[in-house]
């Protein structure tokens, strides 16, 4: 299984992400530069954190033009598998690939700190190596993670099964104290409806070693690989 | 020339002179302006250069010392750190978000100067007490601006500290350290070498933002500073990020002879002190220089201190190449000059020279001040002051809950949350330990980083509170299991014309160098901010060391909190009636006064090491300085770390206020495993330390007795409440 990180001016998740794929579960990774048109040849894009352009006027809002996106876009719409962490997210949602926006977090501040996430769905390529219900620890560190979805969006990103994971309590309660950024529905990562392109504000490349507190993160990556080895695939 | 024109721009009428003297005729306009910046406080150092002539300097791992753009410590298998740190005070204190934010460009720039891959960032912050509305705009400006810059260029800010006392108010204090990773063979050193090679400019734009920006640092604040404002620049962190990738690529390919970067005083003072340096001269065009406005004048091109700027001089025939790769990057990469063989600096514009000056006039022949030092009268007063008539405090456990909520111990949480430590995946320990810890991929072994200091102690002693910052800052990469290798110091003062401030300025560093010299610690660069005043008035002496350690096997590392149930608590140092300049004295008395805790500095050095040999062993579960407020808040940031608690039993003659919380210094307090016990004992016997077994650690309240009578019990709930609420709770009114 191949995986290529893409690299956007600002990009900063783009070497943490590289390493957890190559060093850490030893698979092929290259870096794709976001100025190419060309991603053929990969199985999963990551569209890693960062400040892609800065994140000036909106945070995602410039990449989502790059060179690369066109070819990212027919990638995902013909079922391959893309990841976008925090600004990845941003830009995957500023690409009209997942619905929704994101605002400024509710308190106007940058936000650093580890958040427990439940599990809603783990019947995805990206999540089935956790239970269904599952708390996992991942840390947030975003200013625009506030995510939000109009009423209709949301019934359908409910219905559709879409959210993937919700800010919980350690205990796994969904409350507003485990809202670290006032996203609608305490929500920290949606999926399209296809299932192939997932969307999460937490970054799980930041807990894949427990040298650095935490392996949750690293179940994520496994469960793609896992799901790609099983001959599991989605689309055309 | 008129004498306004000059004195305007900082230069007294002698140096004016001096100028005539060394050229042989009278400076032009531009060349006045070149003059004053580089002979600027902030670019000279006239007024500390003979005193920073103290600090040791050298040790075999020093592969850089002061004088570059940032210091070299070797950490074996062919890396190496690099590291430095410098105020934005000035700036900050009249645009707080800008002023902060382009502090850490500006440091960051320093350290990928000299070919290192950037990784992370500290910061040191001092401000008024929040209670005032000023205060709170400033500190959270200041923290939104670190951030900013800091989060985009994907640099974890680690670790750092905030204190806040009203000698800061009109002054805050913003130190930034940034520290870098490099492989031995790419590092590059700010030298012009090579005459006929050429010089390149690489990243943003020149505009007319902060001309004089050197100049400003280098005077007092007073009501009229607001004017500066024009004067503080504005950062781009998004065009710095393209910049780091694009002259590491370069580095990479082996492009360049040397590099640096283009803070104070811009161009004038990157493209002299390559020059210097390397003994060559230079000639720069300014029409060549890539503008961001219209009409600019050469003066203003040559001072502008527009940020995210790079000089670069590349090696004969690979300017094609860099600019090949800036361009990848999104960089503009102009030729605006050449290396030549005559040691002048000659500024043209066009076909005609604006500027023709020696390169080492500029750099080296600054004038020096020795400035008459005199003992501050407020120190006779202060440190007399009788501290053996205290009301004893009838609750101690009041007193201890008022201490935690105190701004200067509470949790800075606040400030630390808004900064992303954790990007690059290194960061193994973040901020709210002794000292934050890095993993360096691929080698087993981690760097260990602190900035320190204490203004309260060196307001009532500046040679025990300069002694006392390097010993605090090693004492916290020991209690993480590192090895200290060297320090990077930033030295905030006052007016240094004014003796007193000569005074503290030359005893602090006297203190410092000491315990460099014991500790093994040599100082690799560093920062000296002066004219820290606000109406005359002189913020608290500031000496702040930013040091390096290394661990030698990552699993064998320590932190603060308490982890295991009926560990040993062993106190490793001796707790001596020492409440002078104690935040207990302050926060409970209402007292700044007494004289600051001693130092030995040999009873340091074998604490520190005793502490690392159990942690190496793996003696150890937990280790904890203690500092501000004492045993027992050390007791108490150990508990709320782990959240765990202890039984604790002291048996002393002291009063219990001061048992509790003198904040005597070459103390650690450490959690060992029973089995450890009697081992780690033995290590500080070995050592002739006084070491004691004070209780064990248990439940979820941190119950104290003295001489057999409690003095507090504790729930962890009651203290982590005053600690962690205290900070958000001033800043949200």
């Amino acid at each position: 299984m191949k995986f290529g990180v893409i690299v956007f001016p600002g990009s900063n998740c783009d070497q943490d992400v590289y390493h957890v794929l190559g060093a850490v579960l030893g698979q092929p990774v290259d870096y794709l530069w976001h100025g190419d048109t060309d991603v053929a040849g990969y199985d999963c894009l990551v569209l890693p954190g960062g400040f892609s352009y800065g994140d000036y006027l909106r945070a995602g809002a410039i990449a989502r033009f790059a060179p690369i996106m066109p070819a990212v876009i027919d990638f995902a719409r013909s079922g391959g598998l893309v990841l976008g962490i925090c600004n990845g997210f941003q830009i995957l949602l500023e690409a009209g690939l997942l619905p929704g926006a994101m605002r400024r977090n509710d308190c106007l501040q940058f936000r650093c700190q580890w958040t427990y996430l439940r599990v809603e769905n783990n019947a995805t390529p990206f999540t089935n190596r956790f239970r269904e219900g599952q708390v996992i620890r991942i840390p947030i560190a975003h200013g625009e993670g506030n995510y939000y979805a109009d009423a209709a969006t949301l019934a359908e990103l409910e219905a559709n099964r879409q959210i993937i994971f919700r800010y919980c309590a350690p205990d796994g309660e969904v409350t507003p104290a485990a809202n670290p950024n006032g996203s609608v529905g305490n929500i920290a990562g949606i999926i399209n409806r296809e299932g192939n392109i997932l969307g999460m504000m937490p970054h799980p490349e930041r807990c894949a070693e427990s040298l650095l507190g935490g392996t949750d993160g690293r179940e994520l990556f496994a469960s793609i690989v896992d799901w790609w080895q099983r001959g599991e695939r989605l689309g055309a | 020339m008129e004498p306004e024109v000059y004195r305007q721009m900082g230069l007294t009428d002698e140096e004016f002179e001096r100028i005539k003297e060394i050229l042989g005729r009278e400076p032009n306009y531009v060349e006045v302006g070149m003059f004053a910046v580089m002979w600027s406080e902030h670019c000279g150092y006239k007024h500390s250069r003979p005193v920073l002539k103290l600090f040791p300097t050298k040790a075999p791992w020093v592969l850089q010392g002061p004088g570059e753009n940032a210091g070299i410590i070797d950490i074996g298998d062919g890396q190496a750190v690099v590291f430095k740190i410098e105020s934005h005070n000035h700036p900050s204190a009249i645009e707080p978000f800008q002023g902060a934010a382009t502090g850490v460009g500006g440091i960051v720039r320093d350290i990928f100067a000299m070919g290192a891959r950037p990784i992370a960032v500290l910061d040191s912050l001092r401000f008024g007490p929040l209670d005032d509305p000023r205060t709170r705009y400033l500190m959270g400006g200041v923290v939104a601006g670190i951030a900013f810059y800091g989060n985009c260029l994907g640099l974890p800010t680690v670790a750092g500290e905030v204190y806040f006392d009203p000698s800061y108010t009109g002054n805050p204090l913003v130190n930034a350290m940034a520290v870098g990773l490099i492989e031995q063979k790419d590092i590059r050193r700010g030298r012009a070498a090579g005459v006929g090679n050429a010089v390149m400019l690489v990243g943003a734009r020149t505009g007319r933002d902060g001309i004089h920006g050197a100049t400003f640092a280098s005077e007092e604040l007073s009501e009229a500073s607001e004017e500066r404002r024009p004067s503080v620049q504005v950062g781009d962190p998004f065009r710095e990020k393209l910049l780091i990738e694009a002259c590491l690529d370069i580095i990479k390919e082996d492009l360049i002879i040397g590099m640096q970067d283009m803070g104070a005083a811009g161009i004038t003072s990157s493209s002299c002190e390559m020059a210097a340096r390397a003994g060559t001269g230079m000639e720069i065009d300014v029409a060549l220089v890539p503008r961001r406005e219209e009409g600019m004048t050469p003066y203003e091109v040559m001072l502008s201190e527009s940020q995210e700027r790079m000089l670069l001089v590349p090696k004969k025939g690979a300017e094609a190449r860099v600019q090949a790769i800036c361009r990848r990057w999104g960089l503009e990469a102009v030729v605006i000059g050449r290396v030549t063989d005559d040691g002048i600096m000659r500024i043209k514009e066009g076909g005609r020279v604006v500027a023709e000056v020696p390169a080492r006039a500029l750099t080296d022949q600054c004038p020096v001040y020795e400035v008459e030092r005199r003992r501050p009268a407020y120190l006779d007063k202060l440190q007399h002051v009788d501290l053996s008539h205290l009301p004893e405090p009838g609750d101690y456990g009041e007193v201890l809950l008022k201490l935690l909520a105190a701004p200067n111990i509470a949790s800075k949480e606040w400030v630390y949350r808004q900064y992303d430590y954790m990007v690059r995946t290194d960061t193994v320990a973040g901020p709210g330990g002794d000292a934050a810890v890095l993993r360096i991929k691929g080698t087993g072994k981690g760097l260990a980083l602190t900035v320190d200091g204490n203004g309260r102690y060196c307001y009532l002693d500046p040679e025990t509170g300069g002694a006392i910052a390097v010993a605090e800052a090693a004492r916290n990469l020991s209690c993480v299991g590192a090895r200290p290798l060297g320090l990077t110091d930033c030295l905030n003062f006052g007016n240094p014309e004014k003796p007193e401030v000569a005074w503290q300025f030359y005893q602090a560093v006297t203190g410092m160098s000491r315990a460099c010299e014991a500790l093994q610690t040599p100082v690799t660069g560093g920062n000296v901010s002066f004219y820290n005043e606000t109406e005359g008035e002189a913020i608290y002496p500031t000496p702040v060391v930013g040091m390096v350690g290394l661990i030698t096997d990552i699993e064998k590392r320590c932190a603060l909190a308490w982890r295991r149930e009926d560990d040993v608590l062993i106190l490793l140092g001796e707790t001596c009636p020492e409440i002078g300049g104690s935040e207990y004295l302050a926060v409970v008395h209402g007292l700044v006064a007494g004289r600051p805790p001693g130092l030995n500095l040999e009873r340091e050095a074998a604490v520190q090491e005793v502490v690392r040999q159990a942690i190496a062993a793996g003696l150890v579960t937990a280790a904890h300085d203690c500092a501000e407020g004492g045993l027992a808040v050390a007791l108490a940031e150990s508990a709320l770390a782990g959240g765990l608690g202890a039984v604790v039993e002291l048996a002393s003659s002291l009063r219990p206020d001061y048992l509790l919380f003198s904040e005597s210094q070459s103390r650690v307090l450490l959690a060992v495993p029973p089995a450890a016990r009697d081992r780690v004992l033995a290590m500080a016997r070995e050592k002739g330390l006084p070491a004691a077994v004070i209780g064990r650690t248990a439940g979820r309240a941190l119950a104290v007795r003295v001489n057999g009578r409690t003095v507090f019990n504790l729930s962890l709930g009651e203290m982590e409440k005053q600690w962690r609420e205290s900070i958000p709770a001033l800043m949200a009114r």
